[in-house]
């Protein structure tokens, strides 16, 4: 994928690409990962961002937001989560949760800085996207189930086994679509951020490559 | 021939190998969430559909508190209550219709017949139509022609502008002012 996008984009760095345990990719064909590192700090989103937003918010209506679940990619991620037995109208895919939230707070708010750049990214695409800090990342993102034992990082209590999470080198760092571990999320003191597309069945590859250039290219610009 | 051999076979519930029916439990999982994910594209239809006409039922409890893989039995438990949902959501959509095509009978009535139809009112939300409005019954010059029996079906004009609460915002703060 790194070179087909470089091709396609001249995009450096070009975007990375996961592993899924060959367990889990064969019951979900199309599952996959892939990540764009950025040098950028947290922050207040500059004013481009911000009226980046408020002309979103001018572009999303209620209308849409009943109808989004028929569009492909929406609708993929919501078939996903059935398959993994997560409820989509408890816990929101995240382009269903920003539609919620835009209908609700009157607008998209502005969060700052990385929030601001994935949700951008998020709306415009559809594409499940979250963010890391990278220099806390061990090698290479993966999605796997979790083994006997092993914990989100600050998280009370083990994992129940066969836990689906999205895992570095060496350990879980977050729930897939779900809760992330301490201190490998983004905080005050990160310089780099992994920003990570979680692609699943249904959802094309460009789409996963247009929304993490989004997202890395608003961050780089702030 | 070769099923009646088999058939005392099929009686034991364990033995199904044996018959060459082996079960690969890995494609039965991949064509549940095949049926999972059509299931879903029907219900997030139906839900467009009826949103704003009627409400349908569309919830499904999550089977797991956390993402995982779902093993066969819980793949089919989510599979038959999407379609159980959408079986529900069907029916409520056909009763809607039912319900809104009475009252576009009913409205035809109203205008052929007025005074059979005192006081009716029936609103476009009734008729399934978008925007403000209805059909009222009315007699009229009012209380004259009640008892004179003149009956008229009046249409509304539609939904208030929105000219119409700007100006009462300015009358208010006008009298606020003086």
């Amino acid at each position: 994928m790194a070179d087909a996008a470089v091709q396609r984009m001249g995009w450096d760095p070009a975007p990375r690409q996961g592993w899924v345990a060959p367990h889990i990719a064969s019951e979900f064909p199309g599952l996959g990962i892939a990540w764009v590192e950025v040098d950028a700090k947290p922050g207040r989103s500059p004013e481009p961002v911000r009226s980046r937003l408020r002309e979103l918010s001018d572009r999303t209506y209620g209308a849409q937001a009943i109808h989004l679940r028929e569009r492909p990619i929406p609708w993929a991620y919501r078939v996903f989560y059935r398959q993994i037995g997560l409820d989509p109208d408890r816990t929101r895919t995240p382009v269903e949760q920003m539609t919620l939230d835009r209908l609700h707070d009157g607008g998209f708010t502005t969060r700052g800085l990385p929030e601001d750049a994935l949700n951008i990214a998020i709306v415009e695409t559809g594409v499940a996207l979250r963010a890391f800090d990278a220099d806390r990342l061990a090698g290479q993102l993966c999605i796997r189930d979790s083994a006997p034992g092993e914990s989100l990082p600050g998280a009370p209590g083990e994992l129940a086994s066969g836990t689906l999470t999205i895992a570095d080198g060496e350990r879980p760092i977050a729930l897939l679509f779900g809760a992330g571990g301490e201190g490998c999320g983004v905080e005050q003191t990160t310089e780099r951020l992994a920003v990570a597309a979680v692609q699943v069945k249904g959802v094309p590859q460009i789409a996963v490559e247009e929304a993490l250039w989004m997202a890395a290219s608003t961050l780089e610009a702030a | 021939m070769t099923t009646l051999l088999k058939m005392p076979a099929l009686l034991k519930r364990d033995d199904l190998a044996g018959l060459g029916t082996g079960v690969d439990e890995g494609q039965a999982r991949l064509e549940l969430r095949r049926q999972i994910g059509r299931l879903e594209g029907e219900l997030s239809q139906l839900f467009g559909e009826a949103f704003g006409h009627t409400e349908v039922p569309h919830r499904i409890e999550a089977i797991s508190v956390a993402p995982r893989v779902l093993d066969l039995g819980e793949l089919e438990a989510v599979r038959d209550r999407l379609a159980d949902r959408i079986a529900e959501a069907r029916q409520a959509l056909v009763e809607r219709r039912r319900l809104e095509n009475g009252n576009r009978e009913l409205v035809e009535r109203m205008l052929a017949a007025p005074q059979d139809f005192k006081w009716v009112r029936v609103s476009r939300q009734d008729l399934g139509l978008k925007g403000c409005g209805h059909w009222h019954s009315r007699p009229r010059l009012g209380p004259i022609g009640m008892l004179m029996g003149w009956w008229r079906v009046k249409v509304s004009s539609g939904c208030p502008l929105f000219g119409r609460l700007a100006a009462v915002d300015h009358q208010v703060q006008t009298s606020f002012r003086t």
